[in-house]
């Protein structure tokens, strides 16, 4: 089953681009990604799911029943954690998550607490004292509390320190294998790649791309720098070196492909320095999908 | 019912200092009656050489210093300017606040329709406005009788004043709401709802001076002028019917905006 099904979804704020012909599907007990890079319509998708936002034409359906008109049945069983998070002034941790859960069925007391245990978060500190990072923790377990089917992540690791990142990718494959659908949408490209099933992603308000991880992997693009003596461009000179160029005697390209044929070709090097990174998302795109 | 629960709790500060600062006003003025009332005659002589516009401006011009409620008149309109600002306060930051603070994200992603969010918003604001209105019928009661020093007063014309003063509320408060949702986005809350409080207020001055009632016939402060129900022992009815449709237009109007809002994404 589908559990969100988006068809040629298109929001225009005026005449400003928000999205368009927006078409996916996630099944159940997928975490699917959802990446691009930032103004690209991430954001403008989930407020449609949410209904924050209404779409200009096309429609989504979540739990197969249309999120606007079935709004706040399906909200039900969603959690969702914003970008950005802000709650009400002079409140407490305490009374902001008791707030939150008041508006479910369940009684979600319980896990409250087993959330704020995890992320270790003191509840009873005001809301307007807390650090960034510490703002999250809040959103993130508000957004759980209520063991969601769907949860939807709006680039959810920004101010986290590596430690809670850790501990919430955890989190959140534990939500997954209890049996909850994660929607998460991220400008990160390796934080994608290393929870998510299949991503979508997408650019100047389209998806341009529908992969599952695996295929993504193989077409895995890695940028390469060399700095060596005696360096020639010539070496590299084979099929999936790209954008290649030579600059204060360090030499740059992109690979795809066997990394083998790439250590086999500076292994006769004197190599000074050698850097084989994960290319930004951002670059990918400028030299990959223009 | 939790909506309106956590929204009256977050009035309680704001209908604290709103009650206690009409009951000092009113307080305060009426510690002068006594004396203004044993030498009226010298007074209202002096205040005859005043100008008719500066009267007119403190709602001065026809008021009668010895009687208890003639003298209250002029403390009710300050009362009114109090009650209109914290009316267009709550209502034009009833349903903005959220886009404000970008608690929207919070709130509007939970189980709950927006209907249902703006009738508890609503209710809770209209709770708080209540509690500042009984404040000033109590404080209007207990100050009058502790300085009227024998004399007598209508107790029926100033329950009549003192009715006015839920319409009086609705208005404003509806108006903010109207207000606030037909703006993209309301970045500051205090400047609109005094430009809407003393917007109307001026109207009303403007149109006595001028001797104009075209303009100030949409004012709330001349559908419930205190010197006309003191003169008439009466409502101007057909003017209190301006504020109820306004009121009544505006309330439905609100929903139907609120439902079909895009809420603005934190910048």
């Amino acid at each position: 089953m589908s559990v969100i099904e988006v068809k040629e979804l298109t929001k225009y704020y005026g005449k400003a681009r928000g999205i368009i012909d927006v078409s996916f599907k996630v099944d159940e007990g997928e975490i699917f990604g959802f990446i691009g890079p930032n103004g690209a319509g991430k954001s403008t998708t989930i407020r449609l799911f949410l209904s924050l936002i209404y779409p200009t034409s096309g429609d989504a359906k979540i739990f197969g029943k249309d999120c606007i008109k079935f709004g706040p049945e399906i909200r039900q069983d969603i959690g969702y954690l914003p970008s950005e998070v802000f709650y009400y002034e002079g409140m407490k941790v305490l009374d902001l998550l008791k707030y939150s859960a008041s508006f479910y069925k369940k009684d979600c007391t319980e896990r409250l607490h087993e959330l704020a245990d995890l992320m270790e978060l003191d509840l009873k500190r005001r809301i307007d004292d807390l650090s960034y990072g510490n703002k999250k923790k809040v959103g993130i377990v508000q957004g759980l509390l209520h063991s969601p089917k769907l949860i939807i992540l709006d680039e959810p690791t920004a101010g986290l320190d590596p430690l809670m990142q850790q501990n919430f990718f955890n989190l959140i494959r534990e939500e997954n294998q209890r049996g909850a659908t994660v929607f998460f949408s991220s400008h990160i490209l390796g934080e994608v790649q290393r929870l998510c099933n299949r991503v979508a992603i997408i650019k100047e308000g389209r998806v341009i791309k529908l992969q599952d991880i695996k295929s993504l992997q193989k077409d895995n693009y890695k940028k390469i720098r060399i700095a060596a003596e005696n360096l020639d461009e010539k070496t590299f000179d084979f099929p999936g070196v790209t954008n290649l160029f030579r600059e204060d005697g360090i030499l740059s390209f992109f690979y795809k492909g066997d990394i083998n044929q790439i250590t086999q070709a500076i292994s006769g090097m004197k190599l000074q320095d050698v850097v084989i990174e994960e290319p930004t998302l951002e670059e990918i795109f400028i030299h990959y999908y223009e | 019912m939790n909506i309106f629960i956590h929204e009256v709790k977050s009035y309680l500060k704001s209908v604290g200092i709103w009650s206690v600062a009409i009951f000092l006003i009113i307080l305060i003025y009426f510690s002068a009656f006594n004396a203004v009332a044993v030498e009226a005659a010298e007074l209202e002589e002096m205040l005859s050489s005043f100008p008719d516009e500066l009267l007119i401006a403190f709602g001065m011009n026809d008021m009668d210093f010895t009687s208890l409620l003639g003298f209250f008149g002029v403390v009710f309109l300050f009362c009114q300017i109090c009650l209109a600002i914290q009316a267009s306060n709550y209502g034009i930051s009833l349903v903005s606040i959220e886009e404000r603070e970008l608690t929207a994200d919070f709130l509007l992603p939970k189980p709950v329709g927006r209907g249902k969010i703006l009738t508890a918003k609503l209710l809770a604001a209209f709770t708080a406005l209540t509690v500042t209105n009984l404040t000033v019928w109590a404080s209007s009661f207990i100050v009058i009788s502790l300085n009227r020093d024998g004399r007598a007063f209508d107790v029926r014309t100033l329950a009549l004043i003192l009715s006015t003063i839920v319409l009086f509320q609705l208005f404003f408060l509806s108006a903010g709401i109207i207000l606030s949702l037909l703006m993209k986005r309301v970045r500051s809350v205090i400047p609109l709802s005094m430009a809407l409080s003393f917007g109307m207020y001026i109207l009303n001055i403007f149109g006595t001076m001028l001797g104009e009632d075209k303009l100030e016939i949409i004012s709330p402060f001349r559908h419930f002028d205190p010197n006309y129900i003191l003169a008439h022992g009466s409502y101007d009815l057909p003017l209190v019917m301006i504020s109820v449709a306004v009121i009544v237009i505006a309330i439905p109007a609100s929903y139907a905006l609120y439902q079909k809002r895009n809420i603005a994404a934190a910048v």
